[in-house]
């Protein structure tokens, strides 16, 4: 393992203006409107580890990855990759060089993949654009055997992305995420459109290429259950904050922030511990507006004023008043 | 990462595989939609036949009709060859001024084509690139782009003409008309029929933009106007070529209404449009077959072209195939 990490997020913020077109505003006499949906995430990845990102929807982790991969330009922070900052002046021949490191693997393949290329031109398009290979039987080549490192025939590259059913696409799409050697792989809930008996093959084959390949992954999912078999690391998002970042198995085991503590209570029966299993209570309020102090603290059984009115941050890896001032009971020390 | 680990776990891809798909790619699928359909086949060979006749005429045509020195004015107003009355000569009868009316058809058309066709293709283009343009940078050059096309669309075809004519007019003079009036006419077709592919290309770019496969196209680096090329408009041009197909056969009408305006052709070159307006005039005294002809071949061509448009559309389009 490397001393440095591969990943370095720090303080990386990003708002959108959500604001109503000028003249409509003006006349309504409506103030700009902001909304912050990355607050200040850090976090790193070391290479080879799987660092995964939870939290329910709208809580930013898209935002996060597109920041990372550099399609979303950040509002505030830095993306540093195998220690080199991916936005300022500086560095601009490194990055170029670093791109190349960078895929995404995104949410629906019935959107990923251009429908009017044959799916051997879409595996090739990171191949010559990179120029691992330039003439048309080596890219041909490149694109076969990438096929069959995904479980796909050399044959299918004839073929146009509709012709596949959604697990084969995602395969197609992992193929082309790999078609340039990279070895940083962003997926953005990459099972969630697929049937649950088709999400655990794929799961199964990024695993599968992440030891063969050495592959690091940040890892987007709203479903811990998917989480926990692919995490080393696991960060979980509330309202464009990380509340919580600990090691996969701590964060199953003894959950510290009051959040976590929730989103795993409603997992069914994940520690085979016999626990009641409790629905997420409440809905993650709107972004524009957020809470003051803490943002979790309408929906928190252990909130006092100091939550309300300062909002906590990060000590160990959690961001809670509570934790911080020793006022959450231990959790049941078998789970 | 290890290109030797990847190469390592895979064996090389079977080499006879590719090419031979490739190969039926070619023979078979699009030549397979096509042959399946027989109205596409015959609507293509019609569109085949009316426009190789009309732009090779001068070498199919019996006559030319327009050079004064074949035309004999006591040949006016002949029947069909094969009504009472008719003169084997002239295969579909003759007009008013004793034109062979098979050999009119064939040049108007050719007239009527290439003006059509121009116009449309200057306005395809101006359409399509300020559509993908402007729904790609969106914001306020979006609006500017959008707002110009609304402005547009209160200009009428004949007000442009009449406008580009008078600049024309004022620039060259009024003795080279004759030379200016297949560029005024290409022109002023080209600017009023450019709104309909700007605002269906602009507004297909906005959905395309945003889906996944254009972001990772710009995750890999890949320049805008590349995406735009390779990536978006693939995507978009489908409903662009049955508006094409049906602005041919508008623009072929467009032509016509402003011959008979004044702004478009001379008499001496007259076109389809010419034609029938000329037959029009003959319609109740009897001469039926001097707008009939003209007028059935302009139906024919548009509803041709429409229908080869249609499958065209079908076809490049790889989910329905
Ligand atoms: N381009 C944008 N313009 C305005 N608001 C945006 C934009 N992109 C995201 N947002 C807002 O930012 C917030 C976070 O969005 P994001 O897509 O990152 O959430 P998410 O955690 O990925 O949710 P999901 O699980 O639904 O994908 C949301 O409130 C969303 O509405
Ligand atoms: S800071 Fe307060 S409100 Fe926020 S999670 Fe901790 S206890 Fe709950
Ligand atoms: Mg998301």
């Amino acid at each position: 393992m490397t001393e440095f990490p591969l990943i370095e997020v720090t303080d990386l913020r990003r708002t959108f203006d959500v604001s109503k077109p000028w003249l409509e505003r003006t006349l309504a006499r409506e103030s700009r409107q902001l909304l912050k949906a990355v607050d200040g995430v850090s976090f790193h990845i070391r290479k080879g580890e799987t660092f995964a990102l939870v939290g329910e929807s709208g809580s930013g982790k898209s935002t996060v990855a597109r920041m990372v991969v550099g399609l979303l330009e950040p509002s505030g922070g830095e993306v540093r990759i195998a220690g080199v900052p991916m936005t300022g002046g500086s560095h601009a021949a490194e990055r170029r060089r670093l791109r190349r490191r960078i895929q995404m693997i995104f949410q629906d393949p019935f959107a990923s993949l251009d429908p009017r290329w044959r799916v051997g031109d879409i595996i090739g398009e990171p191949i010559r654009a990179f120029g691992v290979a330039e003439n048309r039987r080596d890219v041909t080549a490149r694109a076969g055997e990438l096929l069959r490192l995904v479980g796909l025939d050399p044959a299918d590259a004839q073929k146009f992305p509709h012709e596949f059913s959604g697990g084969q696409r995602q395969r197609i799409a992992i193929a082309r995420a790999l078609a340039a050697d990279s070895d940083f792989i962003v997926c953005d809930e990459p099972t969630s459109a697929l049937d649950v008996s088709v999400q655990a093959q794929i799961l199964n084959l990024m695993r599968d290429l992440q030891d063969r390949l050495g592959l690091t992954y940040l890892f987007i999912s709203h479903n811990l259950a998917v989480v926990r078999h692919m995490a080393t690391t696991i960060g979980v998002m509330y309202l464009g904050r990380l509340v919580e970042v600990a090691p996969a198995r701590q964060l199953f085991a003894a959950p510290r922030h009051p959040y976590t503590r929730m989103l795993l209570d409603a997992v069914p029966d994940l520690a085979m511990s016999g626990r009641p299993r409790t629905p997420v209570q409440g809905e993650i309020p709107s972004p524009i507006s957020p809470p003051s102090g803490c943002t979790f603290h309408p929906r928190c059984g252990l909130a006092n004023d100091r939550c309300r009115a300062e909002a906590p941050a990060p000590i160990d890896g959690v961001a809670c008043h509570a934790v911080a001032e020793g006022r959450v009971p231990e959790l049941r020390a078998s789970a | 990462m290890s290109t030797p680990a990847t190469k390592g776990i895979v064996e090389p891809a079977p080499a006879a595989a590719a090419p031979k798909a490739r190969w039926r790619w070619r023979d078979s699928d699009i030549l397979a939609s096509f042959l399946s359909s027989k109205v596409t086949v015959l609507s293509a060979i019609v569109s085949v036949l009316l426009i190789g006749g009309s732009l090779l005429a001068p070498l199919v045509a019996p006559t030319n009709p327009f050079d004064p020195a074949t035309v004999d004015l006591m040949d006016s107003l002949m029947p069909p060859r094969w009504v009472e009355g008719g003169d084997p000569r002239f295969l579909l009868g003759t007009d008013n001024q004793g034109r062979d009316l098979y050999s009119a058809i064939l040049y108007g058309m050719r007239v009527s084509l290439i003006i059509g066709l121009a116009g449309v293709a200057i306005a395809a283009v101006l359409g399509i690139g300020l559509g993908l343009f402007a729904g790609w940078v969106g914001g306020r050059v979006d609006a500017f782009v959008m707002r110009v096309a609304d402005v547009q669309l209160t200009f009428p075809a004949i007000l442009i003409a009449l406008l580009i004519d008078g600049v024309v007019h004022g620039i060259v003079g009024n003795a080279q008309r004759e030379n200016t009036a297949f560029a005024v006419l290409i022109l002023s077709i080209g600017l009023s029929f450019w709104v309909q592919y700007a605002r269906t290309v602009r507004g297909s770019t906005m959905v395309e933009k945003n889906k996944d496969y254009v972001q990772a196209a710009r995750l890999i680096g890949i320049p805008a106007p590349l995406i735009l090329l390779k990536h978006v408009l693939p995507n978009v041009i489908g409903p662009v070529l049955v508006i094409l197909t049906i602005n041919i056969a508008l623009a072929v009408i467009t032509e016509a209404t402003l011959s008979f305006l004044g702004v478009g052709l001379p008499p001496t070159q007259p076109s389809l449009g010419t034609l029938i307006r000329i037959g029009n005039d003959f319609l109740f005294s009897g001469e039926w077959w001097i707008v009939a002809f003209p007028g059935l071949t302009l139906a024919a061509f548009v509803l041709a072209v429409n229908l080869v448009g249609d499958w065209l559309r079908d076809a490049l389009n790889p989910k329905l195939r």
